[in-house]
């Protein structure tokens, strides 16, 4: 379990990124709700954390690459691999990342 | 439509394939490509991969299910030699001919040569096999290197080379490299890239000639001057590939000439990627080529241009450890301001990158980030979202071409 940040310092809409090996990116939703997936685009080298937010996907800001928060699954090319998710938790406010489990890799 | 041909097996040709088995095209779909590869991603090939940080397999922009899925015949290795009159039919090199009802245009466009580039020694960089002859010659041991233009692969090649350790020269015949693409308060920027990490910059001079016999040993210079050289890279632009169409109803003139939807002047042939001149412009970026086949193929399929493929012209290059991003059209002229971040004293990008805007009568056409991709993703979707208003001012309304933005 990785501590990220205090929930009032991301607020929604908003993303950061986590500088485990490998980075992890969580994101706060205009909706309300907590995502991480891994950072790194599976496409090419970009930090998803840097992407573009829409409802419950995120656009890779290099080449548009976009994934779907709740499962990694790449919403358009030219992704074609997921990423991995993570569950988040918040405890006294504030917000952890739990590392997915190895059979999720990406790769 | 029975038979549909795409000619050129690379990124806009697989995209123009994936396009016509979404919309429907249930027909013969027959692949030509000269390479012998399957189609792989062109942009690792001056970075990652000449640093070996990226292996071949990485490059695949398709894998076998994908490949089972368009259920194509895929002619690689085998280059087209013409299109007949009626556009009804491709001729190969080796003499086969392919009869089709609607051609995909996608031969991209070829590394520029320079005269007497036959040395070894002396390399152009476009291709997989291209990559591979310079990784090799690369390994061999500390070398002196000469990179022939600043422009973007010129600049990523030099990069890639400082990197694994060789000493490297560019020589650009403009004062600045990357002078047209970013105007001169910003290609100074890039300039000083080159610097920092010990690349030599020689610029406003042309190349005279290659020296050496049977291998480079050196380039003169037209200000007189001679740079000794191990190695050569000539990074002076990009020809379309148009010469296999003399002969067809099709007149090039820099690229295949389409309407903005990607149709040429036979309504079952259009035009995508780096050929295709549409509306007038020809982009040599990755983004149209991707862009392109979805409007040129519901275009094709239609027999008639339903929608149009103009989309904001987009472009990035890593270089140097900085990654930099454009959109837009930068014209002489134009004022550029620094609205986030900054540059140092050194002329260099600051510790956080910086946001550059390009306005001309008091409007943003076109926004530059060096290392800021947040700002940058963001100023780039305001520019896509004013060319929507201009081109379609009934506020709302979502006509096929702008869900292609």
């Amino acid at each position: 379990m990785i501590p990220v940040c205090r929930l009032e310092d991301l607020p929604e809409g908003e993303s950061v990124r986590v500088p485990t090996v490998p980075p992890i990116a969580v994101f706060h939703t205009e909706g309300g709700e907590l995502y991480a997936i891994d950072d790194t685009c599976t496409h090419q080298d970009a930090s998803l954390s840097e992407g573009w937010l829409e409802g419950c996907l995120v656009e890779c800001p290099l080449h548009a690459a976009s994934f779907d928060l709740r499962t990694g699954e790449p919403a358009c090319l030219p992704a074609r691999r997921p990423v991995r998710t993570h569950r988040v938790t918040v405890e006294d406010g504030v917000v952890h990342v739990h590392l997915g489990a190895e059979e999720g890799t990406a790769a | 439509m029975r038979t549909v041909t795409i000619v050129g097996a690379s990124l806009s040709g697989l995209y123009a394939a994936r396009e016509l088995r979404a919309q429907g095209f249930d027909g013969r779909l027959v692949i030509v490509g000269e390479e012998p590869h399957q189609p792989y991603d062109r942009p690792p090939l001056s970075k990652d991969f000449l640093v070996g940080r990226a292996d071949e397999s990485s490059l695949a922009l398709t894998d076998a299910d994908e490949t089972a899925g368009l259920d194509a015949e895929w002619l690689l290795g085998v280059r087209a030699r013409g299109l007949d009159a009626r556009g009804r039919t491709v001729l190969l090199d080796d003499g086969r001919t392919v009869p089709t009802d609607g051609v995909v245009i996608a031969t991209g466009a070829a590394a520029r040569r320079l005269p007497g580039d036959g040395l070894a020694g002396v390399h152009t960089l476009r291709t997989l096999d291209d990559a591979r002859a310079l990784r090799a010659d690369l390994a061999r041991g500390s070398r002196a290197v000469v990179v022939i233009g600043g422009g973007f692969i010129g600049a990523e090649t030099a990069s890639s080379c400082a990197r694994l350790g060789h000493t490297v020269t560019v020589v650009e015949a403009a004062p600045l490299p990357l002078l047209p693409q970013l105007g001169a308060d910003m290609a100074a920027v890039c300039a000083a890239l080159h610097r920092r990490s010990g690349v030599k910059l020689v610029t406003g001079t042309g190349v005279a000639a290659l020296r050496g016999a049977t291998t480079v040993t050196g380039i003169d210079l037209s200000d007189g001057r001679t740079l000794p050289a191990d190695i050569v890279i000539v990074g002076i632009g990009a020809v379309p590939n148009t010469a296999w169409l003399t002969g067809s109803a099709l007149v090039p003139h820099d690229g295949v000439l389409c309407d903005d939807g990607c149709v040429t002047a036979l309504p079952q042939v259009v035009a995508v990627g780096d050929v295709a001149r549409v509306g007038g412009v020809r982009a040599e970026h990755w983004t149209s080529a991707t862009e392109q086949p979805r409007a040129a193929v519901t275009n094709l399929l239609a027999g008639r241009t339903l929608v149009t493929a103009r989309t904001v012209p987009y472009f990035w290059s890593d270089q140097y450890d900085s990654r930099i991003q454009f959109t837009g059209r930068h014209r002489e002229g134009d004022t550029v301001h620094i609205t986030e971040g900054g540059i140092t004293e050194d002329g260099l990008p600051g510790e956080s990158g910086f946001l550059a805007r390009y306005e001309r009568e008091g409007r943003t056409v076109a926004v530059l980030g060096v290392d800021r991709p947040r700002a940058f993703l963001r100023a780039r979707r305001e520019l896509q979202r004013e060319r929507r208003r201009d081109e379609h001012p009934g506020q709302g309304r979502r006509t096929p071409e702008t869900a292609v933005l």
